[in-house]
């Protein structure tokens, strides 16, 4: 029961998305990176939840979305660890991981100040080299940045 | 998409390279091949580089071609806010060939996806300078007569300096090993010496530039080191000539060794190791032109060995 309450300190969702298990300190951009700001959705955020896996974790639930794998991977940038759970009529119909992209595209502003991209107006294009440290390479300047110090616009 | 552009060694296979060390020394023997007639090829210099631009206009020039463009950013749109897209855009409608020189990093890369005309890239700030490594290598193999199993000692500054960088991954499909000789402060680059470890190429590191660094050395490829790279200008006192080539120690070294250096040099190479038949730069910026000529021809998709029969 306590459990359920647990659970319960977020409103419970009808129809949506979950965004579970987002890092506290990423849980704001991970919202921009989504757009919700500018949705006109019911939009619940958490943050500071307690976590069996990360100690604290921020959590998003969006109402009447589903938003396509390509969108909720750009998360996975800064929440590599986070899960999506799709909700139809109260019931978990999905659950699973974001999964990083091999190349992502916008989102992030390269660290290079004489980088094309910073001068011309274009979007960036990144290339994820390792994957277990989560390190992305500019596709144009080659300019090399872990994700965690990665400036995302 | 736009295949035929050589923006970063980086994309070029091992076979290709020997392509067109095969294409350089056919245009060495043949420098005024008149295969470009009725070509026009842009230069378009966004910074200026006086030598490189020099270099492949010589290129067009004894290729029979023509040349449009321009040497300095201050004279055209791009000082009144025109983005590169544009100007690449407007310069592919009169052009076969772009040849660009731009001070920011990635802007050859972006150029290809904005044309279809094919694009050289004859340098990009910091990044890559493809024409250089392919001087170099073609420099190497026309010395050492291979480019297998060799020896190459680097010298100076392995930290910012480019045409290093990138002559170390391209000699990756070659059995090299290295000798990376500098200061602490301008020490080859973790991310390399990575590289080297993940691609099984031998190296060894030295503060120290003396006889024994050279005495198994084939190629030995000098640097400038620059004063602007130090944020300790003490630092830079201290080890400006530690690292300059004396032609004393020149002496027990290989027959077969040839001294290389992408110029301009200040002062990391005596001026009595020009006489010593070892020195090879000047003979080496020669070479860029049949380096050049070759990169020319296989950008525009030209088949060298068919034009020259008929």
């Amino acid at each position: 029961m306590t459990q359920n309450k647990k659970e319960l300190a977020v409103a419970a969702l009808r129809n949506g998305t979950v965004i579970d298990r987002v890092p506290c300190g990423a849980l704001f951009q991970a919202v921009r990176i989504l757009g919700i700001e500018k949705m006109t959705n019911n939009v619940t955020i958490g943050n500071n939840l307690s976590s069996r896996h990360l100690g604290t974790k921020g959590i998003i639930k969006v109402a009447d979305v589903e938003f396509p794998e390509d969108v909720l991977n750009r998360i996975a940038l800064i929440a590599p660890h986070a899960k999506i759970n799709i909700i139809r009529d109260y019931e978990v119909v999905e659950k699973r991981p974001v999964a990083l992209p091999d190349e992502i595209v916008g989102i992030v502003r390269c660290g290079n100040p004489k980088c094309i991209t910073n001068n011309e107006p274009m979007r960036t294009r990144f290339w994820v080299t390792d994957r277990d440290n989560v390190t992305i390479r500019c596709h144009y300047c080659g300019h090399t940045v872990k994700a965690g110090d990665a400036i995302i616009d | 998409m736009n295949t035929n552009s050589l923006v970063s060694i980086d994309d070029i296979s091992r076979d290709e390279i020997l392509d067109l060390i095969e294409r350089a020394r056919f245009f060495e023997e043949h420098p005024n091949h008149k295969i470009l007639d009725g070509k026009v090829v842009a230069t378009l210099f966004f910074e200026p580089s006086t030598r490189t631009r020099l270099s492949f206009e010589t290129a067009v020039n004894r290729l029979g071609g023509r040349i449009i463009g321009f040497s300095d950013a201050s004279t055209t749109s791009s000082s009144k806010g025109e983005t590169l897209k544009d100007t690449i855009k407007m310069v592919s409608n009169y052009v076969d060939l772009i040849i660009m020189r731009h001070y920011l990093e990635g802007a050859a890369r972006y150029a290809t996806e904005v044309t279809e005309t094919p694009v050289i890239n004859a340098g990009d700030g910091a990044n890559q300078h493809p024409s250089q490594t392919m001087l170099d290598l073609y420099s190497i193999y026309k010395t050492q007569g291979t480019l297998e199993n060799l020896t190459i000692t680097m010298v100076g500054d392995l930290k910012y300096g480019r045409t290093v960088h990138s002559l170390l991954m391209a000699l990756r499909y070659f059995n090299p090993t290295f000798r990376f000789v500098a200061c602490d402060e301008l020490r080859m680059p973790k991310e390399y010496r990575d590289f080297c470890d993940a691609n099984g190429i031998r190296y060894t590191e030295h503060t120290e530039f003396d006889a024994e660094v050279l005495a198994d050395t084939d190629i030995l490829y000098m640097t400038r080191v620059q004063r602007e790279r130090f944020s300790d200008i003490m630092e830079y006192e201290r080890v400006k000539n530690l690292y300059t080539l004396r032609n004393d120690m020149l002496e027990d070294t290989k027959p077969n060794l040839r001294v290389l250096h992408p110029l301009p040099r200040v002062n990391e190479i005596d001026r009595d190791v020009d006489d010593n038949p070892k020195a090879y730069y000047f003979e080496q910026a020669r070479n860029g032109l049949f380096a050049r000529q070759a990169i020319i021809c296989k950008a525009l998709g030209i088949d060298i060995y068919k034009e020259a029969e008929s």
